[in-house]
């Protein structure tokens, strides 16, 4: 194997806790308790280890990190470090004094969540009444305090048709940036696939909208886009490649290649709590599972498109094709391309009448 | 091209950092890692908010020896295509 690039970027999940019930979740079925999670001091060593090994950019997530009551001493320990640290909430927990304080501990940039773009839908598919409304005046302060933001918007069956109204609250909120996802399902987000799942037109119409969007509003608002994994010809660039190029850690210490590695039953993850973040990011039997492209099967191995999509994600190739090391089913050229395109019809035919299955930390 | 007078602003959120393992500058911004040459360090770290877009070619070409109407369209590129990005922001 060629030489492992350090990596560029840490995803932190700081606690799995969070206010939301988000049908889409896609954190793990089981969730951590929170005597499980990190200390701000494991944090903060983590944060350093983290720095020295090569990584530029931290991004704070969870669960929602608000409700880690040491968020300010996390920001102001990833800052000392020298990480660009970014938030990742849903505003629910924030108040303007917590705000101010994140600014002063050094807070980079702060990514801000859409449920819905209005109280009705946001507050249904959230599954937190008057949530929509706190988020609103979450926004004003962000802008106030002059924090640089990027609003995210998950997706899907239900609340596509608001696409349009979510550029406009970005520019209307100074928002630089906007990261529009089609659901991903991953997680607990699985349960909703029928409920959630865009129709094939939908998916469409979204991607023409987007792309629309971005020439109108060139120089005024960056849109970034994922499209919908299930209607696709070819897969995503997951993770821009197992163990290449990003890391996350989990609330209890375990470190992961991506956000849902541990569906994988074969790979055993190392945690911070034993070793240091270098030795797992270069040692780690499971992140070198996937590196590069020995690990490829065909139809990925002789493929002209294997240095664009690395073949894919593993766990949507072990969900569907029953196999990790398989060709993600998105594409084409997967044998079980097939049934995941019967899957969404099913999905989509049954999504009219399915009910949403909320995610609530007990 | 730029407009002579107009001041080039890195916005706050986006910053110039020493990547010390990689040995190289790069420019931190949301979501986004943008490792910088000579050239763009050199631009970069010539813009501060005040300095408008005739007195940074200045600065570059005396610094750089080179010629203005040589540098300058290169510059306007580099500026105004990380502004199309929300990176930086002209004034």
């Amino acid at each position: 194997m060629s030489r492992i690039p350090p990596p560029m970027a840490m995803l932190a999940e700081l606690t799995h806790r969070c206010p939301l019930a988000c049908p889409y979740c896609s954190n793990p079925l089981e969730l951590e308790a929170q005597e499980r999670e990190l200390s701000t001091e494991d944090w903060a060593r983590v944060f350093a280890e983290a720095a020295e090994l090569g990584v530029l950019q931290l991004h704070l997530s969870g669960g929602e990190p608000a409700t880690r009551r040491d968020l300010t001493d996390l920001v102001r320990a990833a800052r000392a470090a020298g990480l660009y640290t970014n938030l990742i909430t849903s505003g629910i927990g924030l108040t303007r004094r917590r705000l101010e304080e994140l600014d002063a501990a050094g807070l980079d940039h702060v990514q801000l969540s859409l449920q819905g773009m209005d109280a009705e839908l946001a507050d249904r598919i959230g599954g937190y009444k008057g949530g929509f409304a706190r988020k609103m005046q979450v926004a004003g302060w962000i802008g106030e305090i002059g924090f640089p933001l990027t609003l995210n918007a998950v997706l899907h069956r239900q609340n596509l048709h608001q696409l349009p109204r979510a550029l406009e609250m970005a520019q209307e909120m100074g928002a630089r940036r906007i990261e529009v996802a089609i659901v991903q399902f991953y997680g607990w987000a699985m349960k909703n696939r029928a409920a959630l799942m865009p129709t094939r037109e939908q998916a469409r119409e979204a991607e023409a909208l987007v792309a629309e969007a971005r020439e109108a509003l060139k120089g005024k608002l960056v849109i970034d886009f994922v499209p919908a994994d299930y209607h696709g010809d070819y897969p995503k660039r997951c993770m821009n490649g197992w163990g290449s190029v990003g890391l996350n850690v989990a609330p209890d210490g375990s470190v992961l290649p991506c956000h849902a590695a541990r569906t994988i039953p074969h790979l055993d993850f190392w945690s911070v709590r034993d070793r240091s973040l270098r030795e797992i990011w270069y040692d780690n039997p499971a992140f070198n599972a996937y590196r590069g492209d020995d690990w490829m099967k065909e139809p990925c191995r002789s493929c002209e498109r294997k240095a664009i999509d690395l073949g894919g994600c593993r766990c949507q190739a072990l969900a569907i094709a029953g196999d990790p090391a398989a060709a993600d089913p998105v594409c084409v050229k997967s044998p079980a391309h097939g049934k995941m395109r019967a899957m969404a019809e099913a999905f989509n035919a049954e999504g009219a009448r399915a009910e949403l299955t909320y995610r609530r930390y007990a | 091209m730029i407009a002579q007078g107009a001041i080039p602003v890195i916005p706050r959120g986006v910053r110039l950092h020493r990547d010390a393992v990689r040995d190289r500058w790069v420019l931190l911004a949301p979501e986004k890692t943008i490792a910088l040459d000579e050239i763009g360090h050199a631009i970069l770290s010539r813009i501060d908010g005040r300095t408008d877009f005739t007195t940074l070619i200045d600065r570059l070409a005396e610094d750089y020896a080179a010629p203005r109407e040589q540098i300058a369209p290169d510059v306007s590129g580099f500026i105004a295509a990380l502004a199309e990005r929300r990176i930086l922001e002209v004034a």
